[in-house]
């Protein structure tokens, strides 16, 4: 998979993770550290999401009809604040406080924070009480979506599986699982460390109806199977999301040394924009 | 007690509908009634326990009360990080239903013990820990937990032990209970070693020693208030638990001895299991007496704890020993 499809199928979209990408940069400004190419990784999943199938009012973040998110692979988080922030939830001036002692943004997602739903960091506990949220909605009879998003290192967690089961006996349709399937973790490539293929079987056999996308080729099919989702009549949704760990920018795709940096300058960020920019045209 | 308790979960559930029932794999027919009544509120979720916290506290967060019901060990150490991270982190109203606190399943062995839970529950943040003494007790704390802000950990007993706490001790979630004044002892309990300590309290009485006895239901948060005057009155405390004597009541009694800001005149015993790995079965009186903990070793370990001072030649006729 290239980073430069050719030709875009959609301008407008591929410009919006690359403004994403660029707000994740200005919080690496501030913080000076940050997991960069795991919030690359997911930019496309959450742009998605956030721009055409989740329903929310950034002003009233516990709007009880809301749809449910929870990127369970906390590390990404970036990706997110540059969406939550977009999209009205907090200002964007609390970039400046990403990862300071007075700040407002943590290096993992907290509940405190206005559009988190749960607090993650520790891998393994979204889909549990994703849920927990689907199953409350089914006791509610509220129509509300529950999203999740996995690592796919995170699903060596045997609490995924565990919540997979129960999803699936629950027939929790309204239940939408999407990884970020970008084939490493932070020691080496998940085919090496602890293999998850073939993946989407494994959803399957959960009972989940499964779907491979790739997120390079065609990303806009991820929207398309997320408004038809649920894919089948009672059982939840899991979306293989095939992505790629540092997207955007060369050097960093698949370079495991950029996992988790520290001591990032403003040189390397004014760099790194215009690498973007090259990259993107 | 066990039944009691989980009697009340289903009677709450009758009285408030965000009442909700989580079970892993507990034995057949436990709370029937509940799932006849509110199907859609009884849940039984196998053999999972990290999921079903994680589960029950997307349901918490979303309005309802979960009364989470497994095995007291593999609640608390097997998925210690999602009670941590996702119900004591952001201080969500799960209830935790935990059977066999203590030696209760001692012909199980180890790994059925739950002789650390206090210790594991009362380092979280936001966490309470409730032990009661009996059913009645036990029925008093499930209901007034539903109104509890956020996480509680029970710790469930055997069940049909005697029956010693009163209506008229009015009990609290938070408060400490007190049987009798501290006279020459006091003896501290949580759980079900209030039993024994009334008896050794008896048993004491006859030899003309008085013994206090206050009974400690919630180890967390401690009652500081009704504590702290009768830790300044009493010159012999003896704590008595069904727990490692780290992190359980003792240390509790110790911690809040050591943070007065006027420092008790009196000594501390912990009685409790030591700091090793059960390496017996038979049933829970044999480990009970196995660790000193019936009435015989701790009017033993009363008297030896007095004649200590004894030997000072402070209390010699106050004791009469």
């Amino acid at each position: 998979m290239s980073t430069i499809p050719s030709p875009p199928k959609d301008a407008a979209f591929r410009a919006r993770c690359l403004h994403i990408r660029k707000e994740i940069l200005q919080m690496v400004r501030f913080g000076k550290r940050g997991h960069i190419p795991s919030a690359f990784s997911v930019v496309e999943i959450l742009v998605t999401l956030y721009d055409h199938i989740m329903r929310f009012q950034a002003e009233t973040p516990d709007w009880a009809d809301r749809d449910r998110f929870i990127l369970s692979k906390g590390h990404g988080c970036l990706a997110q604040y540059a969406l939550l922030a977009d999209k009205g939830f907090f200002p964007r001036d609390w970039f400046k406080g990403f990862c300071h002692f007075e700040g407002e943004l943590g290096g993992h997602p907290e509940e405190r924070t206005p559009g988190v739903e749960a607090t993650t960091g520790s891998l393994g506990h979204g889909l549990s009480i994703a849920v927990g949220f689907a199953l409350a909605a089914r006791l509610q009879q509220r129509s509300f979506r529950n999203y999740v998003v996995l690592g796919d290192g995170e699903c060596g967690e045997g609490s995924v599986w565990e919540a997979a089961l129960a999803a699936a006996k629950h027939g929790l349709e309204n239940l939408v699982v999407l990884v970020d399937y970008n084939k490493h973790m932070s020691y080496g490539p998940t085919s090496e460390v602890c293999n998850l293929d073939p993946f989407a079987e494994k959803w399957r056999a959960f009972g989940f109806a499964a779907e491979d996308v790739d997120m390079v080729a065609e990303p806009e099919r991820l929207r398309a199977l997320l408004e038809q989702s649920p894919l089948q009549a009672g059982r939840p949704t899991a979306l293989i999301c095939h992505t790629i760990k540092g997207r955007g920018l060369p050097y960093m795709e698949n370079d495991l040394s950029w996992h988790h940096k520290s001591k990032i300058s403003e040189g390397d960020i004014e760099k790194m924009i215009r690498d973007l920019e090259a990259a993107h045209a | 007690m066990r039944k009691r308790g989980l009697e009340t979960v289903h009677d709450l559930a009758r009285q408030f509908e965000d009442v909700v029932y989580v079970g892993s794999d507990v034995g057949q027919g436990t709370l029937d009634g509940f799932r006849r009544d509110f199907p859609d509120r009884f849940f039984v979720e196998g053999i999972s326990e990290a999921y079903v916290i994680g589960m029950a506290a997307g349901l918490a967060m979303n309005g309802f009360i979960p009364y989470v019901n497994t095995i007291a060990t593999f609640l608390t150490r097997r998925c210690y990080e999602q009670i941590a991270v996702d119900l004591c982190m952001n201080n969500h109203p799960v209830r935790l239903y935990a059977n066999g606190g203590g030696l209760v399943y001692a012909p199980l062995g180890p790994t059925h013990l739950a002789v650390d839970d206090l210790a594991l529950m009362r380092a979280l943040p936001n966490m309470t820990v409730i032990a009661p003494c009996d059913a009645d007790e036990m029925e008093r704390a499930v209901r007034a937990s539903h109104d509890w802000s956020g996480p509680v950990y029970f710790r469930v007993a055997r069940g049909g032990d005697p029956i010693v706490s009163k209506p008229e001790h009015d009990f609290a979630i938070g408060k400490a209970l007190v049987f009798s004044e501290p006279e020459d002892l006091l003896l501290i309990t949580t759980g079900v070693m209030l039993q024994p300590a009334l008896i050794v309290a008896e048993r004491l009485a006859e030899l003309a020693i008085g013994v206090g006895v206050i009974h400690v239901p919630t180890l967390k948060p401690l009652d500081r208030q009704t504590l702290m005057p009768n830790l300044r009155k009493a010159r012999f405390v003896m704590t008595l638990e069904e727990h490692s004597t780290i992190g359980g009541l003792g240390s509790a009694i110790a911690e809040l001895m050591a943070a007065g800001e006027r420092h008790p005149q009196g000594v501390l015993k912990a009685l409790g299991i030591p700091d090793r790995f059960p390496d017996r079965f038979g049933r829970q009186e044999n480990l009970l007496a196995y660790y000193g903990l019936d009435a015989d070793a701790v009017i033993r370990a009363a008297l030896g704890f007095l004649k200590l001072d004894v030997a000072d030649g402070r209390t010699r006729r106050k004791t009469g020993l």
